[in-house]
């Protein structure tokens, strides 16, 4: 009797089974969502597949008549930031305070690529907003910025002393953003 | 008639081609080649969508890329490779097939694989119960029954 107990009770968890099987699903999925929600972690933002790979490539014709534009022969030798921008894109309008507070600082270079955009349109762009770039290249037809690996403006790349992309931040650069994830970085590089 | 015009007419809608006629190539064949791997390619922008259903401007740009990496003489391989190599495996709609991806491709059928031996086993393993032999009584009767019904 008490052997027909045990494999009764046997059965009887072994058809618990599935339901805690569900149960971890449902929780694995509860953490991922609940994860947007707390830490701002966007689950469409994606990893690029650029990082400590060299910088691509690239030589573009210079936005800005008292600056040059910007070629991958600029990138290497000392950190710098790359800046996707355009003046039809409404969060990089919303990201321009931060980047030009940042430039004043003088930690890095900051670089800009004016990503698909009328020349005209992007130097109004600046003249309204300031400029915090050293050097702004025009990427008229995108390809520079598809060699980064880009899929939506604004992006922000540290490109270090020897010439890797070693971070990219997606979307508009807010505060937060730069102290907590782009100034440690730098300092990690050993910008000073 | 009319809503019998109209009706055929909603029936017969077609999905509007996100691809322009100004992206397409005079060649047909390298032509199909590129519409076939635009619906591998994933639209970084959309995310669900092949680059050749979505209308993002991405979209539009890497078609036309993957048009002129054929018209320099690629294979479909190197086409595939050269984007991902800027934007990782995610622009596959289909992940590789690799060590890291094992479990995403296998998982389910060896779960099914695993669930049937379970099964099968349990099915094997419950011996069927010796049926009690009728007592004489239990015949006698039977054969009565047996015997009345001829």
């Amino acid at each position: 009797m008490s052997q027909l107990e045990a494999r009764s009770r046997g059965r009887f968890a072994l058809a618990l089974l599935p339901v805690f099987g569900f149960l971890l699903l449902i929780g694995f999925f509860a953490v991922t969502l609940i994860k947007e929600e707390f830490y701002g972690h966007d689950p469409s933002e994606l990893p690029s597949a650029m990082i400590d790979k060299p910088a691509p490539d690239f030589a573009l014709p210079a936005l800005l008549e008292d600056r040059p534009g910007l070629a991958r022969a600029d990138l290497g030798g000392k950190p710098a930031l790359v800046n996707f921008f355009a003046s039809w894109c409404a969060p990089c309008r919303h990201e321009h305070a931060t980047l030009a507070g940042f430039a004043a600082s003088g930690r890095v270079p900051v670089l800009g690529i004016a990503y698909k955009d009328k020349p005209a349109d992007s130097r109004r762009f600046l003249a309204e907003l300031g400029d915090p770039y050293q050097r702004v290249g025009v990427d008229a037809d995108g390809r520079t910025a598809i060699d980064f690996g880009l899929y939506g403006v604004p992006e922000t790349y540290i490109v270090d002393g020897a010439g890797k992309i070693r971070f990219r931040w997606v979307g508009p650069l807010t505060q937060e953003a730069l102290e907590q994830e782009i100034l440690p970085r730098l300092a990690a590089l050993g910008d000073k | 008639m009319r809503w019998l015009v109209v009706l055929l007419g909603l029936f017969a809608a077609l999905p509007a081609l996100a691809v322009n006629p100004d992206e397409r190539l005079t060649d047909p064949a390298l032509e199909a080649r590129a519409r076939s791997l635009s619906r591998e390619l994933r639209c970084l922008v959309c995310q669900s969508e092949s680059i050749d259903d979505s209308n993002a401007d991405l979209a539009h740009d890497l078609r036309v890329l993957v048009r002129e990496r054929l018209k320099a003489g690629d294979t479909d391989a190197q086409v595939l490779d050269y984007l991902r190599a800027r934007y990782g495996d995610y622009v596959l709609l289909e992940p590789p097939v690799e060590r890291a991806t094992w479990l995403l491709w296998f998982g389910p059928g060896a779960v099914l694989v695993l669930v049937v031996l379970g099964v099968g086993l349990a099915a094997l393993r419950r011996r069927p119960v010796a049926p009690v032999p009728l007592d004489t009584q239990e015949r006698a009767r039977l054969d009565a029954l047996l015997r009345d019904g001829s």
